[in-house]
């Protein structure tokens, strides 16, 4: 492989924590096209592409795309199955009332 | 970790020249929250028709008294290495964000030995895993392997030396590409299977191994690291970039 045009995905904490509280780096993600299991920390982040695009390690489909506007940020992750975050125990997750 | 993250002003207080093509930037960041060794902030400039560039600068060592410190290398035609080289001056403003980055980073808890592969700049935060170490007073065993083109090419080579005399249980061993030092022993070449296997730890040892560099030498090292043996997971990267 010669393609080194790349980023860890480690490179998205910035980027992501103007739209979320946590560090989502530290965050594991499901590909929804081959399954794999894997920390964002471990995602192939493209740069360059409009806005950043963060490939699976394993079968490199897109699995997140960030993309910035002056006034709005998109964020495409219809190639990841879930999103798994570390929370801190004393924010449980919310029960019903 | 939940901190909102914002942009705050840090002003250059200190600059040092590590080597002719990299300088280490004290910054003064007032109110930082601290950071741990591996993690690095994203530093934005404006231009005055608003226009802004914004990259990743891993820190170098530990915060003191609202300072942080990065290490600088030009990349030729960059837009924001050169001017953060040769322009910028002391007193002057830029944005920087962070602590950012919660995964590529070495906890001083941490009992595991460890080995640091660094390519180039590639060792900043290498560096930093180095001092926070010795900060701590950890004895956990350390060994750096550190690429360079030339032996000028070295980042902190003075207080490199002086830490493998005095920080017990750190190790440093050194791949030239280009140029070697006469008392080196073998050719400039890549970094191989060769260099990692004799300077790194064996992975019956389960040590961290944390590879930081340009993209293809992260790619090249992590490769080797999982071919003898190393867990994936223990394995952790940083790419700075394009291979320079
Ligand atoms: C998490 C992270 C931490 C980093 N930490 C450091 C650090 O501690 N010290 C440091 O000096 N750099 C570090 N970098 C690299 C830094 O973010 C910039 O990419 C680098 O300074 C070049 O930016 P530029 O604006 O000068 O060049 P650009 O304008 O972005 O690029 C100009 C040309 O150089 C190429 N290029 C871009 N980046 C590099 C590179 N790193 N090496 C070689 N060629 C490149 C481009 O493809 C382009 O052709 C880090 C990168 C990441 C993602
Ligand atoms: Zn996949």
């Amino acid at each position: 492989m010669t393609d080194t045009s790349y980023l860890d995905g480690n490179m998205l904490d910035g980027p992501l924590r103007e739209l979320f509280a946590v560090d989502l780096s530290t965050a594991a993600g499901r590909c929804e096209h081959c399954r794999m299991l894997g920390p964002l920390a471990g995602l192939r982040v493209y740069p360059h592409a409009p806005g950043l695009v963060g490939r699976c390690p394993n079968c490199a489909e897109v699995m997140l795309r960030l993309v910035r506007s002056p006034g709005h940020a998109w964020l495409d992750l219809r190639g990841a199955t879930f999103l798994r975050v570390p929370m801190p125990p004393e924010h449980p997750y919310p029960g019903p009332l | 970790m939940t901190a909102p993250l914002r942009w705050r002003v840090a002003r250059l207080c200190e600059r040092r020249v590590e080597t002719p093509t990299a300088h280490t930037l004290v910054l003064e960041a007032p109110g930082w929250p601290g950071h741990l060794p591996g993690q690095h902030v994203d530093v934005r400039l404006t231009a005055s028709d608003g226009y802004q560039a914004a990259r990743s600068y891993s820190l170098a060592g530990p915060a003191e008294a609202d300072r942080i410190t990065l290490t600088v290398q030009r990349v030729p035609d960059g837009e924001v290495s050169p001017y953060l080289i040769d322009v910028y001056a002391e007193g002057d403003p830029v944005e920087v964000r962070g602590p950012v980055g919660g995964w590529f980073v070495w906890r001083p808890e941490e009992t595991a030995p460890v080995l640091l592969v660094a390519g180039g700049s590639g060792v900043v935060p290498l560096m930093a895993m180095v001092r926070a170490r010795r900060a701590a007073g950890s004895r956990v065993p350390f060994r750096l392997l550190y690429s360079v083109r030339t032996p000028a090419d070295v980042f902190y080579a003075d207080e490199l030396r002086r830490r493998v005399r005095d920080d017990l249980g750190l190790d440093v061993a050194y791949v030239y590409t280009r140029e070697a030092p006469q008392d080196w022993r073998g050719e400039p070449h890549r970094i191989g299977l060769a260099d990692v296997n004799s300077h790194g730890w064996p992975p019956e040892l389960e040590p961290l191994c944390y590879v930081c560099g340009p993209t293809g030498f992260v790619e090249t090292v992590a490769d080797l690291l999982v071919g003898l043996g190393h867990q994936s997971r223990r394995v952790k990267t940083e790419r700075f970039g394009p291979t320079g």
